[in-house]
């Protein structure tokens, strides 16, 4: 049975605006899901309708097959870890993790007892009597992470929850994240506007545009098979060409630079040149503006490297080309 | 950096504003233990606590017994209905409902009208009704006039800073609306309500200008210091006056010590 499913979910707001356009979406179980886009694409808004804290205007909710459209939030399944973390301030991390059991009435030294057991998974023990104000960011994160864990839900919903941390800790962040969802077996839903983290831990990545679902995937498929231009260019790492047939992209690390000869080809000036240590970024803009780029190997580029300005043609083989629908 | 002579201006300027704000206060606390034979003003002649035992007895003329306990107790009663409004009007002005500007311009107007004419339509509505004036009914709602635009503007402020994820939170993991406000809502503003406790505290135990028209016979303690200042020539009145900033100050200390211990208990 799949953990969530969409069923024609729409999101209205009052002033008319439709955050979340009619989407269907079906997520397999135990499985790590990445909602994609920019920002005021309907990512969240379809989080906090699956979460239960959005009121949904049409459509339906199923989790574990249950529709849970008109359920409150405790009553689904499904937790939420907030963008803020929003722990309690006046309360100690054991007490922020233990108070999903106290609201249930569970007694207290069960209840600290399994705070410390859920403290313990995040290494987080040591901090236990601390106040949030007295934790860094990234134990911060790990306490609401435990707190929203101990409900043992069958979904964790994540809203950008690695945005406010630096570089560093986002990488070790993410190792941990997708650790935990494969040690308890369960179903991560996370919202980013990082493709970049949607590739390194999804599943399943569900790239959104203007409140409907572009494309729904597997991110190398995604990656591979950009369904269209904005999900090309909103994913990254490709060009986007124009040809009288119609557009298609092309991987910029599939692109060469060599002289003018009879393949597919952009010619121009080198109008941006960056060095990223092992590759190096190419620009070129052709006489008419329309810009594309290379990602070269670093050892490729520095055998006939050039310089900005300098003339300089992009090839690429046929077979690279994929074909946008728009 | 200012110079020696600016220093020097500066700290007279300091010390005059000191002596301006604190003296006079001073000047009753050290009076009022007068020896038993001295008068209103200086020299003291001897050093007693005779006119703080007078204080307790009959007098001639006022009753301070009677009126500082009407006074604690309509304080008491503003302070607990101040406390209970503010923090609920706080919570329902986070939400914009229908005539909730309006209601909000309203509730501020209190607060700029001059004292003494709210007191004044207070006291006249009462009398066009005829219903007599009590310090416990007219003058408490005149007080409220006062306190409830300060407590309504203090929980603005807070809930102006309010994260509401804090409530999402509660209610993800399974808190009813009033498990919510009872576990998170209210102990990340309690130091602000008991902020606001102790204003509506002092702002009543002290308010005169509302109140003179609208407490009936009985008087609280302001009203009966001012009718005892012209008829009485005794120091009782300032042991009156010291006694009463040692409530005051003790009002203070308690809050502060209650502040003291939330802020412990987080710790």
């Amino acid at each position: 049975m799949n953990d969530v499913e969409l069923i024609a979910v729409t999101k209205r707001y009052g002033g008319g605006a439709v955050a979340v356009d009619g989407i269907d979406l079906v997520i397999p179980p135990a499985s790590y899901t990445c909602l994609l886009g920019p920002s005021g694409c309907g990512k969240t808004s379809t989080l906090r309708m699956i979460a239960g804290h959005e009121e949904v205007s049409e459509g339906d909710i199923l989790l574990a097959g249950r529709n849970v459209t008109a359920l409150p939030p405790a009553k689904r399944g499904t937790a939420m870890m907030f963008q803020s973390y929003a722990l309690f301030p006046h309360l100690s991390a054991r007490d922020n993790v233990a108070f999903g059991l106290r609201m249930r009435g569970v007694a207290k030294v069960e209840r600290l007892a399994r705070a410390d057991k859920f403290l313990e998974l995040v290494h987080l023990s040591h901090l236990a009597e601390r106040l949030p104000a007295q934790l860094s960011g990234g134990q911060q994160q790990r306490v609401a992470l435990a707190r929203a864990l101990i409900t043992e839900p069958r979904v964790l919903l994540l809203d950008e929850p690695l945005s406010a941390l630096d570089p560093f800790l986002r990488a070790k962040m993410r190792e941990e994240l997708k650790r935990l969802q494969r040690e308890l077996g369960i179903s991560f839903i996370h919202v980013t506007h990082s493709q970049e983290e949607a590739m390194a831990l999804a599943d399943l990545t569900v790239v959104m545009d203007h409140g409907r679902i572009a494309q729904a995937g597997p991110p190398r498929e995604v990656f591979e098979k950009p369904a269209s231009s904005f999900v090309a260019r909103f994913i990254g790492g490709h060009n986007v060409l124009a040809r009288a047939q119609g557009s298609f992209a092309v991987r910029t690390d599939r692109m060469r630079l060599a002289a003018a000869g009879n393949g597919p080809q952009h010619a121009g000036q080198v109008s941006a040149l960056e060095y990223l240590g092992a590759a190096v970024r190419v620009v070129v803009a052709a006489a008419d503006g329309t810009e594309a780029e290379a990602l070269l190997a670093d050892a490729d580029f520095h055998a006939a490297p050039v310089a900005l300005g300098q003339g300089a043609t992009l090839v690429w083989d046929l077979a690279d080309e994929h074909a946008l629908a728009a | 950096m200012p110079g020696r002579l600016g220093r020097g201006l500066l700290t007279a300027l300091f010390v005059a504003f000191v002596l301006f704000l604190y003296g006079p206060t001073l000047t009753i606390v050290v009076l009022s233990f007068q020896g038993p034979d001295g008068g209103l003003t200086f020299p003291m002649n001897g050093v007693s606590l005779h006119w703080f035992r007078r204080l307790f007895e009959r007098q001639a003329v006022g009753d301070f017994g009677a009126s500082i306990t009407r006074s604690l107790a309509l304080a008491a009663m503003v302070t607990l209905a101040t406390v209970v409004i503010s923090l609920a009007a706080g919570m329902a002005f986070r939400r914009r409902f229908v005539g909730s500007a309006a209601l909000f311009y309203l509730t501020i107007t209190s607060l700029i009208l001059p004292s003494i004419l709210v007191g004044l339509g207070i006291g006249l509505a009462f009398n066009q009704a005829e219903i007599d004036t009590h310090w416990w009914g007219s003058a408490l709602g005149a007080q409220l006039t006062w306190t409830l635009p300060f407590g309504l503007l203090i929980m603005l402020a807070v809930f102006n800073r309010f994260d509401g994820a804090w409530e999402e939170a509660a209610r993800d993991l399974g808190a009813t609306s009033w498990q919510s406000f009872a576990h998170v809502v209210l102990p990340i503003v309690a130091p602000s309500v008991i902020g606001i406790a102790l204003f509506g505290f002092t702002l009543s135990f002290d308010e005169f200008a509302r109140t003179m028209l609208t407490a009936g016979t009985d008087n609280t303690l302001p009203l009966e210091i001012l009718g005892m200042t012209t008829t009485v020539t005794t120091p009782v009145l300032y042991a009156l006056g010291t006694a009463s900033t040692l409530v005051s100050f003790l009002a203070i200390g308690l809050a502060l010590a209650l502040l003291w211990r939330a802020r412990r208990q987080r710790a």
